[in-house]
């Protein structure tokens, strides 16, 4: 637990997909790049390494959960590891559909032939790399692999080595959409979480249920709203229902910034020559990492 | 017919499409697989109940049967048993139900119980069917919710509809197993286009048929249009980047509704999508 080191450890997530979490974890980063490790734990649509070009200094092979294979030469299609497994991972003629293998072993245990045995299949792989603000930890699962959770738990617990190693106060891991497997793991040891979210009803649904999971987990949330202005009415119903544990520390309004900032494989703090609304912009991010900060006590 | 709506990236367009898509046919029937954060229902006018628990067996330990010889936790692949001094203690979070750790116990002192992971809910009118699942905030396995949600899909139905969750691991791939073809909802940025690359390797690799609609068009740059004509991906439609639209879906109206003229580009869609599908 990362309470047993004096690493602390912030999540970025954000329920529904496209808020701007990855921008601004970006320019939070760029911020905070003298005491953090960065980690992108989005491992099925990891984006960081497009504003953070990596100079690869380590890579792993993570391997996941296993894989069955049948030696066609002792099995006899008896069908009884078709029958019991339950993932319908074995098709009528006796083959391993790859996608559909969840690795579990049933079928090696009830094939009569032990024709079957439990392969390690590669998931995906970790890197250690170099950018321009410093160590980043991240990955890339392999399309259509499983346990992308165990994969951000990889992710997760090198960031916190790099960062014991390098003498960092804090690793700040971007995390993924949705409250399932991937989410929980990446949120898992955290001392707190940013939620970035915007005022569309379907963001608001999804950020209630993130809440919910956060006080399961009894982590600490503080959120930023994105986009602000697409639709102020939406924006105070964030606020209200935010009022009291889950503050919400930031309104950014919306601007064209995050994509030209993206284009140009910059984060939004290294944008130079801004008009007052992008000044605006950059200050309200500062104050993020500030109370960030604070709220950790580093 | 069977056609899913995907992307990598989150954010970009798959409700709105797979909504005014449902919206602009006739007999279509829906299904919001994005079940850890389902949205289509906020967009369609529908009484909504619940109709079905997704569940996943979990292991029942008889303490005084078990003789804590270990096998069921050495056989365990998720580590989701844990042979403890007195006692086998289970993860019921990481349990994915697969029934080995009742299969090698000598004892047979484990029995399976069905614990839900969510809910799937129904909604109904003349002209649609429609079904999501909803994922129980704190559990982790997305994927036998989605499994339970596909089974609503009845032969008789003309057209499917389903909504993908994003990324491209193993929700999205249950998601659109089986499907005709998949709509991937492209976004014009380097990170919708980053995103995007790795779903239509997994399509790819599964030898499914798919095209892209460009979502926010004019938002970021031509990279992902360049992309997707060099990489011969059919471009199906482009949607524009326009604040009206953006303020029209922040509260729940279809683009279809809003902006009655998609209804006709959208039957077009459609009919293009058909007939991708018949040529083989």
């Amino acid at each position: 637990m990362s309470n047993s080191t004096n690493v602390k450890q912030v999540t970025v997530i954000s329920g529904k997909g496209g808020t701007g979490k990855s921008s601004l974890i970006a320019a939070l980063a760029y911020l905070l790049k003298d005491d953090i490790i960065l980690a992108d734990a989005d491992v099925d649509a990891a984006d960081l390494y497009l504003i953070y070009p990596p100079d690869v200094k380590e890579k792993h092979e993570y391997q996941g959960l296993k894989l069955a294979h049948i030696d066609e030469d002792l099995c006899t299609k008896c069908g009884l590891c078709r029958d019991a497994c339950r993932f319908d991972a074995i098709t009528e003629d006796i083959k391993i559909d790859d996608f559909k293998c969840e690795g579990c072993g049933l079928c090696y245990h009830v094939c009569p032939e032990k024709a079957i045995s439990l392969n390690d299949r590669i998931s995906g792989h970790y890197m250690k790399s170099d950018t321009r603000i410093g160590t980043m930890v991240h990955a890339r699962l392999i399309p259509g692999e499983e346990s992308s959770g165990l994969l951000v738990a990889q992710v997760r617990k090198t960031a916190e080595a790099v960062a014991k190693e390098e003498k960092k106060k804090l690793v700040l891991i971007d995390g993924s959409p949705g409250i399932g497997c991937p989410v929980i793991s990446s949120l898992t040891g955290s001392n707190l979480a940013v939620v970035v979210t915007e005022p569309t009803i379907s963001a608001l649904h999804d950020l209630k249920r993130i809440l919910e999971l956060l006080v399961q987990f009894r982590i600490s949330g503080y959120v930023v709203i994105n986009k602000s202005d697409i639709n102020e009415k939406v924006s105070q119903e964030i606020e209200e229902l935010c009022q009291g544990k889950n503050t919400v520390i930031a309104k950014i309004p919306y601007n064209d910034i995050f994509n030209t900032a993206m284009i140009q494989k910059l984060s939004v703090s290294e944008i130079e020559d801004v008009d007052d609304d992008i000044l605006a912009i950059q200050e309200t991010i500062k104050g993020i990492a500030e109370k960030m900060i604070s709220f950790l006590e580093i | 017919m069977k056609i899913a709506v995907a992307s990598g990236k989150g954010g970009t367009g798959k409700t709105l499409i797979a909504t005014s898509l449902a919206l602009s046919l006739e007999g279509v029937h829906l299904l919001d697989a994005d079940v850890e954060e389902p949205n289509c229902s906020l967009f369609l006018d529908l009484e909504i109940k619940k109709t079905a628990t997704a569940t996943v067996p979990i292991p029942d330990i008889d303490t005084d049967i078990c003789t804590l010889c270990g096998k069921c936790s050495d056989s365990c692949e998720y580590n989701a048993l844990a042979n403890l001094p007195g006692q086998i203690l289970l993860f019921d979070k990481i349990c994915h139900g697969c029934g080995v750790c009742s299969y090698v116990c000598p004892e047979n002192a484990i029995t399976e119980v069905d614990k839900p992971l969510g809910y799937i809910f129904e909604g109904k009118n003349e002209h649609l069917t429609f079904h999501y699942g909803e994922l129980i905030v704190g559990e982790e396995l997305a994927t036998p919710v989605i499994s339970k949600l596909t089974k609503m899909i009845d032969e008789n139905d003309k057209i499917v509809i389903i909504d993908s969750p994003p990324g491209s691991a193993c929700p999205m791939v249950e998601a659109i197993h089986g499907v005709d073809f998949v709509i991937l909802a492209g976004e014009p940025t380097p990170f919708g286009l980053s995103d995007m690359q790795i779903v239509v390797e997994t399509l790819r690799k599964l030898e499914m048929k798919f095209g892209v609609v460009i979502n926010k068009d004019g938002i970021g740059n031509d990279e992902l249009e360049s992309y997707c004509i060099e990489s011969k991906i059919p471009i199906l439609m482009k949607i524009p980047f326009d604040m009206d639209i953006a303020k029209q879906n922040s509260v729940g109206i279809p683009l279809v509704k809003g902006f009655p003229e998609w209804e006709g580009k959208f039957q077009r869609l459609f009919s293009d999508i058909k007939e991708m599908v018949l040529n083989e």
